[in-house]
């Protein structure tokens, strides 16, 4: 099943997959799956445990060639870039991993300051104060120098957004936001998502089985499942809810299919 | 804000005096991989700067970043600057970013020589009670386990014995041998000057049977299992697994530490014997075929020399080394912090908490032995 765009004519989308089939050695997961997001949107990526959303993930960010299929980022094929058009489209995009994935060894202002370190002309300073604006901008001001050891986990999680920001990038990827956070932090990582988008314009993919944030967040979302190997419902939250097949309405209301 | 693949037009800065004012206009579009525009600094006799955006195309952190920096030199010169002419979301960007470079450490960081030293001091005091609390910890733990034996994990044991001993047979043998080899020829010089030739055979075995062979095990080990021990533990506890056992009552120390120890102090003497065998090989080797001296006359005149008590000294020692290895090995891992950085800091000390306590014992173990005339 593809899913329609919430493209305007003649848009180009932030993200688009094309017959992607992904999987790991000898192992195929998701079969020809197609679907594009478009910019400034908020889009979901849902699913049961063991449903591949995980591993859509990680063929979006090139983090695995896809098998068969590519992705595209603003109209630019990912896998066919060269090694400089490919840094140039890694910078394009950030990554909130789900344990926040912070270099253990650096301090938070030290792992935010590393991307602009590596892409940007800026001088120690300039990536010094840049790095407490991101820092701050997820609430995490006065903690520039602790590092990743010394604070909470939803802490980790917001430095971790804070570095996938660092270079204002146009798509940020978000690996199961919510795990292992309370409500509340919960919540507030969810409005966070939402301002980054509200503010900056980003576009966001989420990938969770967190039901309050989808219908909090989500402008449009898709529905993996294990036996198709693909993509089973496509649409904005509410119209997932009147979905056809039993197995999206259950998910969504967290009810035992029939 | 965010940057589509296009590119946009030029960022530009534009400085120009009015009524005494200085205005800063800033327009086009802003990138952060892009260096910013070239500014001159703040026109001479000004009493004021205003910061004015024109046709701004996209933007993001650097220009931001760039207004921070003008208005730093505003201040830096004592100069009001007004940026009530910048787009409002602009505006309380540069506000956050000003906000933002508050500075804020932990209490406990060093930010001066003084406090490092308190620090560093306090931390000797606290390793040191640490050692002695895990040493009476495994202790205690030995002895209720010497009570019901039933409880100890003698599959893990002896499965760490194969670890730390069988596998450990290559290099302890490649590196006996070539102790040996280089205690002959270093002896060879010297004695060769003085026609006593024959005596390499007591250098090498006294040297072998009573340090060396224990020494140099201990070494080989602390680098290869105590490592490997720190490395494990340090990880099981990042993965909450020494927790899951806490919480299990079940102590981390009877579990994971013991069967450890236990490996070590049965194995260390074996391998150590082993190392004397191999070290007097290759001084017999070199004995032979640097000094011409017959294998027999070499053994002849290692017997005369080495007697039990030598070999059960260096036995004793191999044990308490064995011991030292597994403890530091097993502190360092359960004291690693939870993280990957933790892991690795564990293992380093590891290694560097057993050798000094091995240079330590060793250190002990002469003045003892000679004070009972071993």
């Amino acid at each position: 099943m593809d899913a329609p765009a919430r493209l305007a004519p003649g848009e180009i989308p932030a993200i688009a997959a094309e017959a992607l089939d992904c999987g790991y050695e000898g192992r195929l997961v998701l079969r020809d799956i197609t679907f594009s997001v478009a910019p400034g949107e908020i889009f979901f990526v849902i699913g049961g445990s063991g449903c591949g959303k995980s591993t859509l993930l990680r063929h979006l960010i090139g983090l695995q060639e896809p098998r068969r299929g590519r992705v595209s980022f603003h109209g630019e094929p990912f896998a066919a870039a060269d090694t400089a058009g490919r840094r140039e489209l890694l910078r394009t995009f950030g990554v909130l991993f789900q344990g926040g994935a912070l270099w253990s060894s650096l301090t938070l202002r030290e792992n935010v300051a590393l991307p602009l370190e590596e892409y940007t002309p800026l001088s120690r300073r300039e990536r010094g104060e840049l790095a407490a604006l991101k820092l701050a901008q997820v609430g995490l001001q006065g903690f520039e120098d602790y590092y990743p050891a010394e604070i909470s986990g939803g802490m980790r999680k917001r430095a971790g957004l804070a570095r996938a920001l660092a270079l204002d990038p146009a798509v940020v990827f978000f690996d199961e936001p919510s795990a292992g956070l309370d409500p509340v932090t919960s919540r507030s990582l969810d409005d966070l998502i939402r301002q980054v988008r509200d503010t900056f314009g980003t576009t966001i993919v989420v990938v969770s089985h967190e039901l309050a944030s989808i219908f909090a967040l989500a402008d449009r979302a898709i529905m993996l499942a294990r036996e198709e190997q693909g993509i089973i419902a496509a649409g904005p939250p509410a119209a997932l809810l009147e979905s056809s097949d039993p197995r999206v309405r259950a998910f969504l209301t967290r009810t035992a299919p029939a | 804000m965010p940057d589509a693949p296009a590119l946009p037009a030029a960022a530009t800065v534009r400085t120009e005096v009015v009524a005494e004012r200085g205005v800063v206009t800033v327009g086009g579009g802003w990138q952060i991989s892009q260096s910013p525009p070239v500014w001159p600094g703040l026109p001479p006799g000004t009493v004021g700067v205003r910061l004015v955006a024109e046709a701004l195309g996209r933007w993001d952190s650097s220009l931001p970043l760039f207004l921070a920096g003008v208005r730093r030199e505003c201040r830096a010169a004592g100069l009001p600057c007004d940026d009530a002419e910048l787009p409002p979301r602009l505006r309380d960007l540069l506000a956050q970013f000003e906000a933002a470079q508050a500075r804020g450490a932990p209490a406990d960081r060093a930010d001066s020589f003084l406090t490092a030293v308190g620090l560093a001091t306090r931390e000797v005091a606290v390793q040191a009670r640490a050692i002695l609390d895990f040493v009476g910890e495994c202790a205690l733990s030995a002895v209720r386990l010497a009570r019901s034996p039933r409880r100890f994990r003698w599959a893990d044991c002896a499965a760490e014995m194969q670890q730390c001993g069988a596998m450990a047979l290559p290099i302890v043998s490649l590196i006996s041998f070539l102790v040996g080899v280089t205690l002959a020829y270093t002896g060879a010089i010297v004695l060769r000057q003085f026609g006593g030739d024959i005596w390499i055979a007591d250098l090498v075995g006294l040297s072998m049977v009573r340090e060396m062979g224990a020494v140099m095990t201990a070494v080989v080990l602390a680098g290869r299992t105590g490592a490997a021990y720190a490395a494990t533990l340090g990880n099981m506890k990042a993965n909450e697994e020494i927790d899951a056992l806490a919480t299990l009552g079940i102590p981390p120390v009877q579990f994971l530490v013991l069967p450890r120890l236990l490996a070590l102090a049965l194995m260390m003497p074996v391998l150590a014997l082993y190392a004397n065998a191999l070290g007097i090989l290759g001084g017999l080797v070199i004995a032979y075929a640097v000094l011409a001296i017959p294998p027999t006359a070499f053994w002849v005149e290692l017997l005369t020399i080495i007697d039990l008590s030598d070999v059960a000294s260096g036995v004793i020692k191999a044990v308490a080394f064995g011991l030292i290895v597994g403890l530091a090995g097993c502190l360092r891992g359960l004291q690693a912090e939870r993280s990957a950085d933790g892991v690795g800091r564990a293992t380093t000390s590891a290694v560097v908490t057993a050798l000094l306590l091995l240079v330590i014992a060793d250190a002990l173990f002469a003045v003892l032995f000679d004070v009972l005339g071993i």
